[in-house]
């Protein structure tokens, strides 16, 4: 049990350093710092343009759906690399886990092809 | 061993196999056109899997190096949920096809949300217990959302959505903890660390953490904010299926965890699960009655009656598991016949939501009103139909257990609680001729809702011996 506190201490120490820090350069940015604002200075900078239009624009949802499909087969393989570097210690119950685990990602796959997830126009 | 584990899990496995091989043919052929078709091979495999369950009886088994456990406990739960899901699903099928609603996806998810459920009900490890819980809210994010069109129902959905992952966070944040200071995830571990009389300081944050999360779950107060406004926008029949399967799931998995992990240090968590119980007995009872929406009306009733059912839980003892399971069967069995009748409550088509409408629904409908009037005094625990049993039970494990105050507390929110179904009795009864509604109703609900106000009456006898398969169940899982 004691241990086990113990080990926890470098994330302790961690935190508080990070908490000071983040204090300090607060702290610094307030009594440092000289402020004289004007109002091109506040405004929105965009490459020296004024800002064309509102930052919160509609997009289309495929977007969406694209950095889904790529998310679930980023996973995939961040699961399959450590799965086939250690393949030789693994046995049957391995292989076959990864294997159902690649059948189920793959019906998810028909499925949105099949329906059309994936058709630009 | 491998083989042994399959077995024990076979039917999860049967299920999940079973919706994704259905998902292949719907998509394969004509989509939402199989729709129908596919809700009744759905309800069929849902109800086949859970006689086989209830017949199959079996011991105590443990797969996956204790990571799965099925014992009577699970066994009582999964029959419930499997049930009960196929009866919402065949309820379902007319509503949300006459709303262009029946989407082939819909009886899929409702069969993944039933896996994620029974795998919670016999989590032994921390990990199964999160896998089981994601699984059912992701898919009853979708279906919440179901009514993708509408805002309430898309709000319905974002916010269960955001709420849940909330929930999900704290509740790993206390599994977190849990691991941290016990060195282990499994249940069998966690109890061995946890000891006997006073858990360590490190350990009682994290069981805290996990409490709120699974409170999050069965919408207990204070942490029922997302249930009113995610009944009423869901479309009626998923509202129905929320208020029923998941309940039962997450008082199962509450009562898993906090015997199965936490058992030694019942002290410690009674206290926690007795303030969840008077709070949500109050909170539901004293909001609904401000309420004209008669779904927002059933989440605040189901928020009570979860109350109720965690004053069984609170009592820490076998008996209170088993006055809990009864509980929650019984209140199981009054949600679908209450919902049956809500989903017939239409006018010219359209829902009708709203109990003023229902003024001399009696006259009209005298059989139909006769049998919500059992229904709503079940639900209140009138005497002498089945929900006062239900109550009675809960009471009883209270007063043994010593915690004379909560019974008390009980007692006083059951009144406060009948007040609200009472006057829907009463607007049926002698309220104000309001215009008529359509006088159709599909046999499907009109059958579930006799059946289920019959068992109300019917069920007095001895309960269908309920009493006894639960006491085995609260035994497998307190020891």
């Amino acid at each position: 049990m004691d241990d086990i506190v113990r080990d926890y201490l470098p994330i302790l120490i961690f935190l508080s350093l990070a908490i000071g820090l983040g204090i300090v350069l607060i702290l610094a940015a307030v009594i440092v710092a000289v402020r004289n604002p004007d109002p091109e200075k506040v405004s929105a900078y965009e490459c020296g343009f004024n800002a064309f239009d509102d930052a919160r624009m509609k997009f289309d949802v495929r977007f969406y759906l694209v950095s889904i499909l790529f998310i679930i087969f980023d996973l995939e393989i961040a699961m399959l690399f450590p799965w086939a570097v250690s393949f030789q210690y693994l046995g049957d119950t391995g292989f076959w886990s990864m294997m159902v685990f690649l059948g189920v990602l793959t019906i998810g796959f028909a499925y949105e092809w099949k329906k059309g997830a994936l058709e630009w126009e | 061993m491998t083989n042994a584990d399959i077995q024990t899990v076979l039917p999860e496995v049967l299920l999940a196999a079973y919706a994704m091989l259905a998902l292949m043919f719907g998509v394969y052929t004509t989509k939402d056109k199989v729709a129908p078709l596919l809700v009744w091979v759905t309800s069929a495999v849902l109800a086949v899997l859970g006689l086989w369950i209830l017949t199959g009886g079996g011991g105590d088994v443990a797969a996956f190096g204790g990571m799965i456990v099925n014992d009577a406990f699970a066994r009582f739960a999964k029959v419930v949920i499997l049930f009960s899901a196929a009866a919402v699903l065949l309820m379902s099928e007319g509503y949300m096809a006459k709303r262009g609603l029946l989407r082939f996806e819909y009886p899929l998810l409702v069969a993944l949300a039933v896996v994620g459920m029974m795998v919670m009900v016999s989590a032994g490890d921390l990990m199964a217990l999160y896998m089981g819980l994601e699984l059912q809210s992701l898919a009853l994010y979708v279906v919440a959302a179901l009514r993708r069109d509408s805002v309430k129902s898309t709000e319905a959905g974002l916010k269960y959505f955001v709420l849940g992952a909330l929930s999900s966070g704290l509740l790993l944040y206390g599994a977190s903890l849990v691991y941290g200071f016990a060195g282990t995830t499994l249940f069998t571990g966690i109890i061995a660390a946890v000891g006997e009389g006073q858990a360590p300081l490190g350990l009682l944050f994290g069981l805290v953490f996990v409490i709120a999360g699974m409170a999050f779950k069965v919408s207990a107060a204070p942490f029922h904010m997302w249930t009113p406004d995610v009944y009423e926008g869901s479309p009626t029949p998923v509202t129905a299926f929320f208020a029923t399967a998941p309940k039962m799931a997450a008082m199962g998995l509450f009562a898993r965890v906090v015997h199965d992990a936490f058992g030694g240090v019942v002290g410690d968590w009674q206290q926690i699960v007795a303030f969840l119980a008077v709070a949500s007995m109050f909170l539901g009872g004293i909001a609904a009655i401000g309420q004209r929406n008669i779904k927002r009306l059933m989440a605040y009733s189901s928020i009570s009656h979860m109350g109720f059912a965690l004053m069984g839980l609170a009592a820490g003892t076998a008996f209170g598991v088993q006055a809990m399971l009864v509980y929650m069967a019984i209140y199981v069995t009054m949600n679908i016949g209450v919902f049956a009748f809500i989903l017939a409550m239409e006018r010219d088509g359209a829902p009708v939501v709203r109990i003023d409408e229902l003024g001399g629904y009696s006259k009209r409908e005298p059989l139909r009103a006769l049998a919500m009037l059992v229904l709503l005094f079940s639900l209140a625990g009138v005497p002498p139909l089945v929900g006062f049993f239900g109550k009675f039970y809960v009471l009883r494990a209270a007063m043994d257990a010593g915690m004379t105050w909560l019974a008390i507390a009980a007692v006083i929110a059951a009144v406060i609680n009948a007040f609200y179904y009472l006057r829907i009795v009463f607007l049926m009864y002698f309220g104000e001729d309001a215009e008529a509604m359509d006088s159709g109703i599909s046999p499907v609900l009109w059958g579930f809702l006799m059946a289920s106000a019959a068992i109300m009456v019917v069920g007095i006898i001895n309960l269908f011996g309920v009493e006894a398969i639960a006491a085995t169940a609260a035994a497998a899982l307190v020891n």
